[in-house]
């Protein structure tokens, strides 16, 4: 198993003086951008320690808001290809769907890819609700436009012999031949994040890693319904474990109480994700016609479970729920390399774990004596782990 | 007639939609607003009184089917140019509210070869302010309740029970819903070529406002109607952006003396 550090690069700063939204809408003047310098140099140390311990490293982008300072991936990447030595470089994600130029998001990952010496993961998502309104790109053609972009940027990658044209519904060149051309061939490998069974069989049949988040004990569905698209494809083997990708919480200490205490912090994450304000959380078109006709009738459908079966929110949830929703790995090194074994063998196999090893509150020293108990108690454990025989989950 | 009778269903172009007809006579297009039209709807009998009232759901609306490459409101408009054609509609009232507004105007830049008169009621469809001004309130940004504050003069009335309702009307609403944002989520409820090609709508046109809308304001009826030669404003108290359901028999009653003729006022 491959263990990514991961943190939002949040600003919790101004988590207590919001009226509602800390999206969207939170004017940028509660931002000091003396203190947001000093939180992206912290977070930027925490991953070249994270190089230095062996994890590898995630990163992501959003817009408009406190939860996330990132809001391009490509500085944060660049930052982390000059100033680390061998983590994967995994961006999860870019959102492509919302991006006006394609042919930029190709020619900064190429780039990103070479100066890195061929340590990019290239993860495409979709991108969230409420960051529509914000990039202003029309939410019922987003999937079209997701896709157009990605078969734009992998053919970019993957032509080498002269400009090729492009006139599709969304994007039009006339001239695309990227200098430099990616580090890896044919191209960096491809993720995406899904929490429905029917782009999880999409992944599959192309074959790209999955990655679910909150998903808890009901990744095991959507692990196989990417089971199911893998084999519909004429594969005669089973997808490995490395094809699959999970983002857990990890709040790690010596004791169970200062776990427990780091937990709480952590937890901030979840709990300020989803303050949003109601007129943004679903804009038109991103939901199918069937889920929207349901929620008017008060019917959202649940998404995180624990291992009994019980429905948990994650914005609400205990540390003690998230825990049992295996949305939190939470507890001494013992405790969370059991937790983390047992949601592998629920997941019927998992290669990659998506450690948020930072965020809301948790201080530099916390996350740098998470990160290093981690890396020296648990790490080493998950590598050896045996995973399930894929054989054995194969899609019946 | 009232309920849901004198629901057909039509191919048109290819197309198959849901359209409500009724009466005798002069030919008048009813092209309803984004929260689409209820066959129950008063007005609908006020105005087929004494016409031959046509009402189609639009592609993508209430139960019509959507063709995957119609994207634009310039798409609607060929489209109703198919249909006028389709069922030979000659010298007809073209009568729009709000996005069907937009979209009667889109077709009347075209050709006014089949319309006869001209009724744009709350129309969306043009800028007029600045680049920082938004002209029309940002109904996707708004919570329901919200957008009933804008879009009516008696916001309570306009509450709706989704509870009691049928599955397939629950589809509409999402539907439509859907449907506003896919024609017309940017440029944001309107085309800005459009403000400049009014001047060839040739025909009779009464550009009728809610007089307490606050989706598109009377300011910008007032700017709609001096963009098109020798349109007429004219604005209904006690409504809001749906003049036709708020005030049925005052909008009919308008409707009808300027399109239909003056024996044709109740």
């Amino acid at each position: 198993m491959k263990v990514f550090h991961f943190t939002e690069q949040p600003y919790p700063d101004a988590w207590d003086k919001h009226e509602g939204s800390l999206r969207v809408v939170l004017p940028n003047r509660i931002l000091d951008p003396k203190i947001a310098a000093e939180r992206f140099h912290r977070y930027y140390d925490e991953w070249r320690l994270a190089d230095e311990l062996g994890y590898d490293i995630m990163v992501n982008e959003h817009h408009s808001t406190a939860t996330c300072m990132s809001s391009t991936v490509v500085v944060t990447l660049s930052v982390l290809a000059r100033e680390t030595k061998r983590a994967r470089l995994l961006v999860l994600g870019y959102p492509i769907g919302h991006r006006p130029d394609p042919l930029r998001v190709a020619e900064e990952l190429a780039t990103i890819d070479v100066v890195s010496r061929g340590r990019l993961e290239m993860g495409f998502v979709k991108g969230v609700p409420y960051e529509i309104p914000v990039a202003n790109t029309n939410p019922v053609f987003l999937m079209e436009r997701f896709w157009e972009a990605h078969d734009f940027i992998i053919k970019a990658m993957t032509s080498h012999d002269g400009p090729f044209n492009w006139e599709g519904e969304f994007f039009n060149y006339r001239h695309v031949n990227i200098w430099p051309r990616p580090y890896q061939q044919p191209h960096p490998p491809v993720w995406s994040t899904t929490s429905s069974r029917a782009n999880a069989r999409v992944l599959g049949e192309k074959g790209y890693v999955i990655a679910t988040l909150g998903s808890g004990y009901n990744t095991r569905a959507l692990f196989d319904a990417y089971r199911e698209g893998w084999a519909s494809k004429g594969r005669t083997t089973p997808p490995g474990p490395d094809r699959f990708a999970y983002l857990g919480l990890v709040a790690v200490a010596a004791s169970e109480d200062e776990a427990r205490r780091r937990g709480e912090l952590i937890a901030g994450y979840p709990r300020t994700s989803a303050i949003v304000a109601p007129a943004f959380r679903n804009p038109p078109g991103f939901l199918s016609v069937t889920d929207n006709a349901r929620l008017l009738q008060g019917k959202t459908p649940p998404r995180s479970y624990t291992k009994d079966g019980r429905v948990v929110s994650m914005a609400t949830a205990s540390v003690q729920e998230l825990t049992d929703a295996a949305i939190m790995f939470c507890g001494t090194p013992d405790q969370v390399y059991a937790q983390i074994a047992d949601f592998t063998a629920h997941c019927g196999g998992l290669g990659n774990l998506l450690m948020m090893g930072q965020a809301g509150h948790l201080s530099h020293d916390d996350t740098v004596d998470s990160l290093t108990l981690f890396a020296k108690e648990v790490m080493p454990r998950l590598q050896a782990m045996k995973q399930p025989a894929p054989e054995a989950t194969a899609a019946a | 007639m009232s309920g849901t009778d004198g629901v057909v269903t039509k191919d048109i172009a290819g197309v198959k939609i849901e359209m409500i007809e009724r009466g005798t006579g002069r030919p008048l297009l009813f092209l309803h607003p984004g929260i689409g039209i209820d066959p129950a709807a008063p007005v609908l009998d006020r105005l087929g009184a004494g016409a031959r009232l046509i009402a189609p759901s639009h592609p993508g609306f209430g139960r019509s089917e959507l063709p995957r490459a119609m994207t634009t409101v310039d798409d609607l408009a060929y489209f109703y140019l198919d249909l006028m054609e389709a069922l030979d509609l000659r010298d007809a009232a073209v009568v729009g509210v709000s996005f069907g507004a937009w979209i009667a105007a889109e077709i009347a830049v075209k050709t006014t070869e089949r319309i006869g008169r001209l009724v744009l009621a709350d129309a969306l469809g043009i800028k007029v302010g600045d680049r920082e001004t938004r002209d029309i309130a940002d109904i996707f940004a708004m919570t329901e309740a919200q957008f009933n504050e804008h879009a009516y003069a008696d916001p309570a009335a306009a509450k709706r029970d989704y509870a009691a309702m049928a599955e397939a009307d629950l589809v509409a609403i999402a539907r439509n819903r859907e449907s506003v944002a896919r024609f017309g989520w940017s440029p944001y409820l309107h085309d800005p070529k459009l403000k400049g090609r009014l001047r060839r709508i040739r025909v009779p046109t009464l550009v009728l406002w809610g007089a307490s809308d606050g989706i598109v304001t009377p300011a910008y009826g007032e700017a709609y109607a001096a963009a098109i030669p020798g349109a007429r404003f004219e604005r209904i108290e006690r409504a809001g952006h749906f003049p036709h359901l708020e005030q049925p028999e005052e909008f009919a009653r308008r409707v009808r003396a300027f399109a239909l003729g003056p024996g044709a006022a109740p």
